[in-house]
């Protein structure tokens, strides 16, 4: 391992990147070994903000524990606490009612909506573009809003409950997830003509940051970086939960396998997650939002596993569980862990602007990769 | 052929740029687009589920509705609410559990919103506020049932 600054014995620059750095999207430290500008090498080191989340997990009991998961993917906070209350049903043998599936998957579309459009603000700081950081967030405080009036909170909800949602949607909500799909489908256009179609932006994307199917596969990569590079990988699509078998979308492929082709993915995706969100909103079916569960929930002994797709790729919950009323064990397969262990695949022999820029693809939120 | 190729480039690339700058050029004439607000001049009304801090309800006889179960101790992950006892004589000469003092951490606390649902009679709730700054962290440590307070009556 390299631990200091300086020359490699080959006569190679080693620098540090972060962990303070405003381009690794947190505290995340890459030690890069650097001949010229050409990256030989790049190893991340985590540990910077590890909480120990698995560990706390395991003595608090099955209704706590959902809320700290929130806290390690932040923007898909929503996917995670459905992804734990899916495990815990699973166990318990809990049917969600039919509204309460339904209010999930329209609260995980749009907190889908509102990750990428984070993303794609912060691809354009990363690559040098100032602008679409504002346009993004101009619509994502409108997603923010309905969050905040439905759930509670802006980004930590916890509103997905085991059974359920905590709550009913706020009689506001179907008004007001229609005007913001009004106003997205006039905002996603103007996405295409700042960024998309600009000449700077297509050539420090394009051929940079390559990665064939195989390998991603190898590397366990999940989400949109598996998906660009001609994988099938859904898990909305491979194995439904909550009711995504009956709505129409489509899995979004590319097979470009660079940097552009993950672009797309993530712009393409934003569309689909709009006609998610379309196709369900006026078909809410009326009934009972959370099943009626136990006061004190108390799972069986033995294991249980479920994933569901984040907007990062597949988040996995296993528990272990020995009878009583904490979790014996608790492990999460997050999907930015591996998806960081194939950038120095991806960036071997690529400039250093370019390091930046495949890390702003990767999509990385850093309290996600070091729980 | 290269030619061609290298103008058609240079063509894209200048129509790419003027169009983003077309875009550019249109927020800034067009100033209703913009939507910054003035917050500290204009607050915004939050909505009525936001979690700002967890409150407990007193009527205008200064009656609260916490029975002392501690329901809301129970459910709490991370040791946000303390609740001290005591027991009341009832005139029929009977001892009775009721609350002494709510003691509420916000520094502690995470707005997960388990110790409203846990709640059976509904005695506290979350507040709207958020401004939540002080100079000295022991004034975040709330006691939350007024002095002097007690149960309201017909709440078990």
């Amino acid at each position: 391992m390299i631990e200091e600054v300086g020359t490699s014995p080959e006569g190679d620059l080693i620098i540090n990147v972060g962990p303070q750095h405003p381009s690794t999207h947190g505290v995340l430290h890459l030690v890069i070994t650097l001949n010229g500008e050409t990256v030989k090498n790049c190893e991340p080191h985590l540990g910077y903000i590890h909480r120990s989340i698995e560990k706390m997990c395991e003595s608090l009991s099955y209704r706590q524990f959902i809320y700290v998961t929130s806290r390690m993917d932040y923007l898909s906070s929503h996917i995670n606490n459905q992804g734990c209350s899916l495990t815990v049903e699973k166990a318990l043998q809990i049917e969600v009612p039919e509204r309460g599936k339904v209010i999930r998957v329209l609260m995980a579309e749009l907190t889908r909506m509102a990750s990428h459009l984070l993303w794609w603000g912060a691809l354009g700081m990363d690559v040098g573009a100032f602008t679409p950081f504002f346009h993004a967030f101009r619509e994502r405080e409108v997603i923010n809003d309905i969050m905040e009036e439905t759930c509670g909170a802006r980004l930590t909800m916890n509103y997905i409950v085991p059974g359920g949602v905590m709550y009913d949607i706020h009689p506001n909500f179907q008004q007001k997830v229609k005007d913001f799909i009004t106003l997205f489908k006039s905002k996603i256009d103007e996405y295409d003509t700042l960024v998309t179609g600009n000449i700077i932006f297509q050539q420090r994307m394009k051929g940079v940051g390559y990665i064939s199917g195989e390998d991603a596969l190898s590397y366990g990569c999940t989400g949109p970086v598996l998906r660009a590079s001609g994988v099938k990988c859904d898990i909305r699509k491979i194995a439904p939960y909550d009711g995504y078998e009956k709505v129409q979308f489509e899995e979004i492929i590319e097979t470009g396998c660079d940097s552009y082709a993950r672009y797309l993915v993530r712009m393409k995706e934003l569309k689909q997650s709009l006609s998610i969100i379309e196709q369900l909103l006026d078909n809410i079916p009326e009934g009972e939002f959370q099943a009626k569960t136990k006061a004190v929930l108390k799972l069986p002994k033995g294991e249980f596993y479920s994933r569901v797709e984040t907007a990062r790729g597949e988040f996995g919950v296993y528990i272990i569980s020995e009878g009583g009323l904490t979790p014996y064990r608790i492990k999460f397969r997050s999907p930015g862990f591996s998806n960081l262990s194939a950038l120095h695949h991806m960036t071997k022999g690529s400039k250093l602007g370019d390091l930046v820029a495949t890390m702003g693809t990767l999509d990385l939120v850093i309290p996600d990769i070091d729980r | 052929m290269f030619l061609v190729d290298y103008i058609k480039t240079v063509y894209n690339g200048v129509t790419s740029l003027l169009k983003g700058m077309r875009m550019t050029g249109y927020y800034f004439t067009h100033h209703k687009e913009i939507i910054t607000q003035q917050y500290p001049d204009v607050k915004q009304v939050l909505p009525e589920r936001f979690r700002g801090e967890v409150v407990m309800t007193h009527d205008e006889k200064n009656e609260h509705r916490c029975t002392g179960c501690t329901a809301c101790e129970l459910a709490c992950p991370n040791a946000t609410i303390k609740i001290v006892t005591k027991f009341d004589i009832t005139p029929d000469g009977k001892k009775k559990k009721a609350l002494d003092t709510f003691v509420y951490h916000l520094e502690l606390c995470t707005m997960c919103n388990l110790c409203i649902v846990a709640c059976p009679t509904d005695a506290i709730k979350m507040a709207q506020s958020f401004e939540h700054s002080v100079y000295d962290r022991s004034l975040l440590t709330k006691v939350l049932n007024k002095p002097g307070s007690k149960l309201m009556e017909g709440v078990e």
